[in-house]
């Protein structure tokens, strides 16, 4: 089970002949992954890795009956790669890409106004359903199977998240990269929803860094909605005002978006919050030790 | 990427949204030539430095005469001027604006920026102009008004007409109001910015309505679409490492603290910050060195976190995921030796090959220490670095 993806999913590889993507698709077949098409505009009724490649997102899904696509698709053309996911009608799209302009995405977030199609990125490491199916760039062996889910901005930090808990035996439902973009697809609010509704899901990590008020929100819907415990993390505790750390959307600005307002609103919403990215793993476990599901969680 | 004030007009003025005439003075000689070619009575001097609160530091002066302007220039070119956003190490001024002075009836602020929450650029405007807006924001919150803007259609002209009433812009100026803000929403969509801020945005006693300021910043995904742009960035203004690592696709920021840190990630390396300052270090620097963290690039971030004088230790902390350990593994021993590396090293690798790597860093005869956790390596480099 998990949320949004699983054994059934069948994926697109849009921008499937890049080396980047390429190496990935590989990654993605051997964890089990059904990769059942690529597109990349000109290379159709070739094959890569096995899996046949098409000219149009459209062709690929009519041909295999795909439901999901990822996009490695250089940042010049990613927004572009997304709107055509979008067309086709397609239950999710996954944008792995960096760097794509943002002035794009606000245009691509319009478009996706009243349709189907759910985007998780750009900026992000993708999606990842322990033992079923993994989307994106994750290392697929520090993911067990379990009962917690993940839901994070970041994507180094989420793969630390998941070794903690996979380490001290306490396995995954599914990880999702909701990415590092000021203007993105799926966000906290999206991903707790699922999780709250998938009953595989008994707890959930949320790891949040400085910028914007998405954890805020998130907190507040927590507070208002959610039915089982979601322990925090806020990267960036310690970055100086006005400077943009990497990731576009982490910056603080006029003391807007800091670590510690955010973990204030958390704390008020009754969450609680790993002091440091290194004890995010036994945050969780003290937590679900309290509600008495740590024997539920503790599946290796 | 941020543009001086002169730059942003120049870039206005294609745009046909109305400012000041003025010219870029490198020089005092320049600077009243610039003066006797506006032949205005008045005329501003203003520095031109990438940070607000100029004027409140003295970097705006107000010239009556030609040799006053010389005088002015002389006393700004080379100085250095520290604003409330230049940090107190303030920033050298080496460009003047000389401008023609204009007879102000009123000061109003005007913005463009990308509002997350709608995930639309948001039109900012209020009749606080000249003030900083933040405090304006804080304060009386009632003042700033807001108009959304829907990508498909831009900036519409009735929301530019409701916004310069809402400004209390007199009625008779609204239509030339309306105007400035759609040339400004059209410069913001076609060069791609990431802010534009005009404070103030002034009424003359002439019944013109310019822009008397303009920051822009530019965002820096879509640089490689604006190579005019990119001709305007100027290097005097940014931080000589920061430059370096931009080259080789490494994001970093220096810091003030004496641990070096090398971690791929942006969230990871946040979070490698705050965990080296829990345990009571202080990080000299943010660096991601990206995914592919090969061994060209490991050893340029070397270089850059060695060529800041106040590293006294560094903590390499990578989540290799799909990358191999080992293969990282040989790309720090082998940056190590090449760059003399002469402060304490203290590696945590974590991913596939995890003790072949530590292995080889063990191995390697040089001053490195292998962490087994992103806790144990901060405590143990800021154990190292005492």
């Amino acid at each position: 089970m998990g949320v949004y993806i699983n054994k059934d999913t069948k994926v697109i590889v849009q921008g499937i002949t890049g080396s980047t993507a390429l190496f990935h698709t590989k990654e993605m077949l051997e964890y089990g992954t059904k990769i059942v098409a690529g597109v990349t505009p000109g290379k159709g009724g070739t094959e890569v890795e096995g899996v046949p490649v098409f000219n149009t997102v459209e062709e690929a899904v009519k041909a295999t009956g795909a439901n999901v696509s990822v996009i490695y698709v250089p940042a010049p053309f990613a927004a572009d790669a997304i709107l055509e996911a979008v067309d086709a009608d397609l239950d999710m799209t996954i944008c792995i890409t960096e760097h794509i302009p943002v002035l794009d995405m606000v245009k691509v977030k319009r478009y996706m106004e009243g349709k189907k199609t759910r985007l998780v990125g750009p900026n992000c490491p993708g999606v990842i359903t322990a033992d079923e199916c993994k989307i994106g760039i994750m290392p697929g062996y520090i993911h067990k199977k379990g009962h917690v889910g993940v839901v994070s901005r970041s994507g180094t930090l989420t793969y630390e998240a998941v070794h903690q808990l996979s380490q001290a035996g306490i396995g995954q439902t599914t990880a999702v990269g909701i990415g590092g973009d000021p203007v993105n697809g799926t966000d906290f609010i999206d991903a707790l929803t699922a999780f709250n509704e998938d009953p595989e899901t008994l707890a959930v990590v949320m790891i949040g860094e400085i910028g914007g008020t998405a954890e805020e929100e998130a907190a507040e819907w927590i507070q208002a909605n959610m039915t089982k415990p979601v322990v925090g993390f806020i990267g960036g505790q310690t970055a100086p005002e006005g400077k943009r750390m990497g990731h576009a959307g982490a910056i603080i600005s006029g003391g807007k978006g800091t670590a510690a307002e955010k973990i204030k609103a958390m704390n008020a919403a009754g969450m609680e919050v790993a002091p440091t990215p290194s004890v995010i793993g036994e945050t969780l476990i003290k937590v679900i030790k309290e509600k008495g599901l740590y024997e539920q969680c503790k599946t290796h | 990427m941020n543009i001086h004030e002169y730059q942003g007009k120049q870039l206005l003025r294609q745009y046909g949204v109305s400012v000041s005439n003025g010219l870029v003075a490198f020089s005092p000689e320049e600077a009243v030539k610039a003066a006797k070619e506006l032949g205005t009575d008045v005329v501003v001097v203003k520095a031109q430095i990438h940070a607000g609160g100029r004027g409140k530091a003295g970097g705006v002066k107000i010239a009556k005469s030609l040799d006053e302007v010389r005088e002015y220039a002389k006393e700004l070119l080379g100085k250095v001027l520290v604003t409330h956003q230049t940090g107190p190490e303030g920033k050298e001024i080496k460009r003047l604006l000389v401008e023609e002075g204009c007879d102000i009836k009123k000061e109003y602020y005007i913005g463009l920026v990308l509002d997350r929450a709608t995930s639309r650029v948001t039109l900012m405007g209020s009749e606080e102009g000249g003030m900083d807006i933040e405090e304006v924001a804080e304060a009386t919150p009632e003042k700033i008004f807001k108009e959304i803007i829907d990508p498909v259609v831009g900036l519409t002209g009735f929301q530019a007409r409701r916004m310069a009433f809402n400004m209390n812009i007199p009625a008779k100026l609204v239509n030339k109001a309306a105007k400035f803000m759609l040339g400004l929403y059209q410069v913001f969509v076609e060069k791609d910015a990431a802010i534009v801020e005009i404070n103030p945005l002034v009424v003359t006693a002439g019944g013109d309505v310019m822009a008397l300021d303009a920051k822009f910043n530019f965002d820096a995904n879509a640089l490689y679409r604006h190579k005019d742009i990119l001709e305007l960035r100027d290097f005097d203004e940014e931080d000589a490492k920061e430059i370096e690592a931009s080259k080789y696709d490494l994001s970093y920021i220096s810091l003030d603290g004496n641990i070096g840190c090398m971690v791929n990630g942006a969230g990871l390396a946040m979070a490698t910050m705050d965990t080296i300052s829990y345990y009571g270090g202080s990080p000299a620097n943010f660096l991601d060195v990206g995914g592919g963290a090969t061994a060209e690039k490991v050893t340029e971030a070397f270089k850059i976190i060695l060529s800041d004088k106040n590293v006294k230790g560094i903590f390499v902390n990578i989540f290799g995921g799909i990358m191999k350990c080992d293969v990282i593994a040989e790309g720090v021993i082998t940056a190590a030796k090449e760059v003399g590396l002469q402060v304490p090293l203290v590696v945590r690798l974590e991913g596939t090959n995890v003790d072949l790597g530590k292995k080889l860093l063990n191995e390697s005869g040089l001053n490195i220490v292998a962490a087994g956790s992103m806790a144990d390596g901060a405590q143990k480099i800021v154990e190292l670095v005492g």
